[in-house]
């Protein structure tokens, strides 16, 4: 699914990524566990294709294709989804009209015809409410004055309605309640399948009880570390950053 | 009628040459020579069979058009008008001139068309190549004919209503913008060719949204249009003007001039999304707009509502405004300009308060691309006899990369101690993770732009007709294109 070899990333002349490899399989999640300003979000943007960061070495494999040759909208429509750390409200656009937006970009990607107005409004309709997401937010503009939790929440919508094939959440668990982290976590076990593929950045070993992991790695100062079993991240728990980065 | 019969007839003249008059015509062409001057007033009053009392109103306005000084532009740059090498009565050229299938038309305006999702029959209209195809899109006034007359709506041509109703017309015309206000209102008086005349009885509120989707441009007869709407003592008029279709001439002037009269407890809606040719992106070619709208609430508890979507047109120079006379009348302004490439606008409003606990509110959204120039020019008057007027407006501007410009310039000016003003204004630039955030859940970048201007402009577009939102969203949308990289 995704193969990073030796990726250098800067930004601003400042290096962040240093010589990092990542390989995930079709149905495989891993969790990525790192101290902060390590380099997790930045990851996240390179792999979606944000400005601005340089890439000094390295490649990226994506389903065979070079990930790096194409467009952020490509990439999406692709099937690589980013849950964002902090998403962005905007401003005059009806949540729903937007989740309609981006389906239909994806289908007019993939030669499809738009969804029809019905069969959208009962795709929403259940996705929603898995999410206990209720139909008045999802007529509010998207992520105006949502508290921290509902973005969060809005991001696993918007992720399950479009199926992505891989899916990066971005300490998607930072800010949810301890009911909305079990819905949340609830969403993604009902997307996990054998054909796509997770990679999971949170801090706590907490979401990791919920969504098992098939490997966990540790990240620092822009490289992985240490990689292991779902045991590393009780190790980490029990140890902190600085202890196992040490006997890695 | 009239609009489907005053189609016929423009259809009629099309075919036919007509030399009557003396002209030197050219072969393919029914037109007057270029030039301003009393013979062409004479021509166009002829043309169109007006009673004396009209020609001489006319002649009178161009008297006043040679006394008054040229305008002197703000913030524009205009290149000087030659009124002599202007044609001032544009009957199109011969059909023969016109592109006979759609294979002839510039693929790119067939383009926006389907972007726009109008069928390919009205593309046809509006490319002026099937004009028959013209009297469906008037269907508007026709359907209804029967339904508006039982209430004794009128709604015709302002050249129709010259005859049928002239003591409306006599009464009425240029009782809001008087012919001498300033040139272009002298200007389109002498000379003005045709445009709607609406008047809605006491007691009645008009059942249909009225509209001129189309028509005037279709003939070509639009550079100096005319129009004058009348909602008598407790009426009420929703009225529409047309996406106006993008025309492939040089330069071309057009100078409006806009009437709106509201009496006692009466209401007037104008929208307007206004497409005029922009010309290129070398800024080559495109319509002069220059327009002036003005309405007059001089009942009490009046209301006159503004709404409009421009994104059209080389230049836009238009205030529309309300002159708030009757006690605890109300007017509104809700604009979008936008404008891409070397396009340049220059708009806003004046509310001038003159009756007591009258009350105005502006809502006005610029958006500059490329290497275009946007200002919002507006004026807040409140005279001494305006107690507790209230004034809100609310100016923001969005700027798409880094070489256009947005201008606000409020005036304000109040003579009034009870009376309150509020002015708030925002420029931002479009924001970067915004657009990456809908770029990452799937919308290629121009997408992206069009669904943020259009959140951008929502609490204007939603002032629009139902029927007329959707198309002004895409319009927003086609019109940002290529303003990003
Ligand atoms: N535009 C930028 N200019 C300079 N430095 C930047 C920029 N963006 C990120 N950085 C730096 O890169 C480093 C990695 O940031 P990143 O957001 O990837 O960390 P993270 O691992 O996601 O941290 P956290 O756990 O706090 O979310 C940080 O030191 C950050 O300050
Ligand atoms: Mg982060």
């Amino acid at each position: 699914m995704l193969e990073i070899k030796n990726l250098h990333v800067s930004i601003e002349e400042k290096k962040i990524i240093k010589g990092l490899d990542l390989s995930i399989n079709k149905g495989e999640v891993h969790a990525l566990m790192g101290p902060n300003g390590s380099g997790k979000s930045t990851l996240s943007y390179v792999l979606s294709g944000k400005d601005k960061y340089e890439i000094n070495d390295g490649t990226i494999d994506y389903n065979g294709k070079n990930l790096l040759e194409l467009d952020v909208d490509e990439r999406a429509n692709e099937g690589l989804f980013l849950a964002f750390q902090y998403p962005m409200e905007i401003p005059g656009v009806q949540t729903s009209f937007f989740l309609k937006t981006a389906i239909n970009s994806k289908r007019k990607y993939l030669g499809q015809s738009e969804m029809d107005a019905l069969e959208f409004a009962k795709l929403m309709k259940s996705k929603a409410e898995e999410l206990n997401i209720s139909t008045e937010m999802l007529k509010r503009d998207l992520n105006v004055n949502y508290s921290g939790g509902e973005k969060k929440k809005q991001e696993i919508l918007q992720m399950s309605m479009l199926s992505p094939k891989m899916a990066i959440l971005d300490e998607t668990d930072s800010g949810l309640d301890i009911d909305a982290l079990r819905i949340v976590s609830e969403g993604v076990n009902k997307l996990r399948n054998s054909d796509n593929s997770f990679l999971v950045i949170t801090h706590y070993q907490r979401l990791l009880n919920y969504i098992k992991p098939d490997f966990v790695h540790i990240i620092a100062d822009g490289k992985i570390v240490k990689s292991g079993d779902y045991s590393l991240a009780l190790e980490l728990e029990e140890k902190g950053y600085e202890e196992i980065s040490q006997t890695a | 009628m009239a609009a489907t019969e005053q189609t016929i007839k423009q259809v009629n003249t099309l075919g036919s040459s007509d030399y009557k008059y003396g002209f030197s015509t050219e072969v393919d062409e029914i037109r007057p020579p270029k030039g301003l001057n009393e013979e062409i007033i004479k021509f166009i009053s002829a043309q169109k069979d007006e009673p004396e009392w009209m020609l001489e109103w006319r002649l009178n306005a161009f008297k006043v058009f040679n006394k008054l000084p040229k305008p002197q532009w703000a913030k524009l740059n205009i290149p000087e008008i030659d009124y002599q090498d202007c044609y001032y009565y544009s009957i199109p050229k011969s059909l023969k001139d016109k592109p006979k299938s759609l294979d002839e038309i510039d693929p790119e305006i067939l383009k926006t068309y389907e972007k726009l999702g109008i069928p390919l029959k009205e593309q046809k209209m509006l490319s002026g190549i099937a004009v028959d195809a013209v009297f469906d899109s008037v269907s508007v006034a026709t359907t209804y004919k029967k339904q508006l007359s039982d209430l004794g709506i009128v709604f015709c041509s302002i050249s129709e209503a010259v005859k049928t109703h002239p003591e409306l017309v006599k009464k009425y015309l240029g009782s809001v913008i008087p012919v001498s206000d300033h040139s272009f209102a002298a200007l389109n008086s002498a000379v003005f060719t045709d445009g709607s005349f609406i008047y809605i009885p006491e007691g009645v509120r008009c059942p249909v949204e009225l509209s001129t989707y189309f028509r005037i441009n279709a003939m070509n007869t639009g550079q100096f249009e005319r129009t004058l709407i009348i909602a008598d003592k407790d009426s009420y008029v929703s009225y529409l003007e047309g996406c106006t279709a993008p025309m492939r001439d040089e330069n071309q002037l057009h100078a409006a001039n806009v009437e709106l009269v509201a009496l006692d407890n009466a209401e007037i809606k104008y929208s307007t999304v206004q497409n005029w040719y922009p010309g290129d992106k070398e800024g080559k070619g495109g319509i002069y707009n220059f327009v002036t709208k003005r309405g007059a609430c001089r009942g009490k508890n009046s209301k006159i509502s503004w709404t409009q979507v421009e994104t059209g047109s080389a230049i836009t120079w238009k205030y529309p405004s309300c002159i708030l006379q009757g006690d605890n009348s109300k007017g509104e302004f809700y604009s979008v300009a936008i404008t891409n490439n070397m396009q340049q606008a220059d708009t806003g409003t004046k509310m001038i308060h003159i009756g007591k606990n009258t009350s105005s509110k502006i809502i006005s959204k610029g958006i500059s691309a490329g290497k275009a120039n946007n200002t919002y020019r507006g004026l807040v008057n409140i005279l001494s006899k305006a107690k507790n007027a209230r004034n809100f407006t609310q100016c923001d501007s969005l700027l798409i990369g880094n070489q256009c410009g947005a201008h606000t310039v409020p005036y304000i000016e109040s003579s009034n101690s009870d009376s309150m003003v509020e002015h708030e204004a925002t420029t931002s630039k479009i924001n970067e993770d915004q657009l990456f955030y809908c770029q990452q859940r799937g919308l290629n970048s121009e997408d992206a732009v069009g669904l943020i201007v259009n959140g951008f402009c929502k609490e204007v577009l939603q002032h629009l007709p139902m029927e007329f939102a959707v198309e002004a969203q895409k319009l927003v949308a086609i019109s940002l294109e290529g303003s990003v990289g």
